[in-house]
C-alpha cells in the first residue's frame, strides 16, 4: 500500500511539473511575439498594437490558467468568480477613467 | 525508519483533516485581498494611461525605454515564477530541500529584477529625469515603482519562508503560507505583464 501510495505521488509530482513547463513555455512565446514585433518594427503601427495586447490578454489567461489554477471546479469557482468581478471593476476604473479624461481633454482644446 | 514516515505520513494526515478547512480559508481570503491589489494597481494604471503623454517637455518614453534591459527583467520574473512553483510542488510532497534549493533561486530572479529596476530608476535620476521632472514620469515612477515595492515585500517574505522551512520543516502551516506567497508571486508577474506592455512596449512605439 504504501508502494503504490509513492507511486501514485510521483505520479502526481509529474503531472504538476508538467502543467507549470507547459504555462512557462506558452508565456515564453507569449512574451517573445510582443517584444519581437515592437523592437524590429515588423508590422505597421496599428498592428503592433493590437498583437502586444492581444499576445498580453492572452498570457494572462495562460498565468490564471497555469500558474494560479483558476478553474470552475467546485473549489475553485469561488475564487474565478471574484476575480471575473474584479476584472470588471477593473475594465470599468480604468476604461471609464480614460475615456472621461480623454472627452475632457478634447473639449478644452 | 520505514515506521518513522508511516508514523509522519498519519501525523501529517490528521493535522491536514482538521485544518483542511482553514487553509482553504486562508488561501481564498488571500485571493481576496490579492483582488483588492489588482484594483489598486488598476487605478495606478489609469492614472498612467491618463498622464503619459504630460511630458512637460521633457522626455517621453521612446527616449528612455530600452527594450532589451526589459526583456531581461522580464525574463527573470518568467522563470522565477515556473521556478516558485516548482518549490511549491516540492513543498506539497514534503521535499525540504529541494523546495528549499528552487526558493532560493526564486529569490535570486527576484534580486535580478529588482536590481535591474533600482538600477534603471538610479540611471534615470541621475540623467535629471526623476519623478518631479514631469507628470509622465511621476506616474511611471508611481506605477513601476509599485510593482517593485511589491516584488521587495515578496522577497522579503521569501527570506522569512525560507528561515521557516529550515528551522520547522514543510508542516501543515508553512505550506498554506507557501501558498499565499504563490498566489502573490504569480499575481506580480501577472501585474508585470500589464507593465510591460502598457508601459514599456506601447510607450516604446
Amino acid at each position: 500500500m504504501s508502494h503504490a501510495h509513492s507511486s501514485h505521488d510521483v505520479g502526481d509530482f509529474a503531472a504538476s511539473i508538467k502543467s507549470y513547463v507547459v504555462g512557462f513555455v506558452l508565456s515564453v512565446v507569449l512574451t517573445a511575439i510582443p517584444f519581437w514585433s515592437v523592437m524590429t518594427h515588423q508590422f505597421d503601427h496599428a498592428t503592433t498594437i493590437w498583437v502586444v495586447v492581444i499576445t498580453a490578454i492572452v498570457q494572462i489567461v495562460v498565468h490564471l490558467k497555469y500558474f494560479l489554477h483558476l478553474d470552475f471546479s467546485k473549489e475553485g469557482k469561488l475564487n474565478t468568480f471574484s476575480f471575473l468581478f474584479t476584472a470588471l471593476i477593473i475594465v470599468m476604473v480604468v476604461g471609464l477613467s480614460v475615456w472621461i479624461i480623454y472627452a475632457a481633454n478634447e473639449l478644452m482644446m | 525508519m520505514s515506521i518513522a514516515i508511516q508514523a509522519d505520513l498519519h501525523v501529517a494526515h490528521s493535522d491536514e483533516h482538521e485544518h483542511h478547512d482553514t487553509s482553504g480559508n486562508t488561501l481564498f481570503g488571500f485571493w481576496i485581498y490579492l483582488m483588492t491589489d489588482c484594483i489598486l494597481f488598476a487605478s495606478v494604471f489609469a492614472t498612467y494611461a491618463v498622464l503619459f503623454m504630460n511630458t512637460d517637455g521633457g522626455v517621453s518614453g521612446k527616449d528612455i525605454f530600452e527594450l532589451d534591459f526589459v526583456l531581461i527583467e522580464t525574463a527573470a520574473l518568467l522563470v522565477s515564477s515556473i521556478t516558485y512553483g516548482v518549490a511549491m510542488i516540492c513543498a506539497k510532497h514534503q521535499k525540504k530541500a529541494a523546495t528549499l534549493g528552487w526558493l532560493l533561486i526564486t529569490f535570486a530572479l527576484g534580486c535580478v529584477f529588482i536590481g535591474m529596476e533600482v538600477y534603471e530608476f538610479h540611471h534615470l535620476i541621475e540623467h535629471g529625469n526623476g519623478p518631479d521632472r514631469s507628470a509622465f514620469l511621476s506616474a511611471f515612477f508611481a506605477l513601476v515603482g509599485m510593482h517593485g515595492l511589491h516584488v521587495t515585500a515578496g522577497l522579503i517574505w521569501m527570506l522569512i519562508m525560507m528561515v521557516e522551512v529550515l528551522t520547522t520543516g514543510l508542516t501543515n502551516r508553512s505550506v498554506t503560507r507557501l501558498s499565499c506567497l504563490s498566489l502573490f508571486w504569480h499575481f506580480l508577474d501577472i501585474v508585470w505583464v500589464c507593465v510591460f506592455t502598457v508601459v514599456y512596449l506601447l510607450g516604446a512605439l
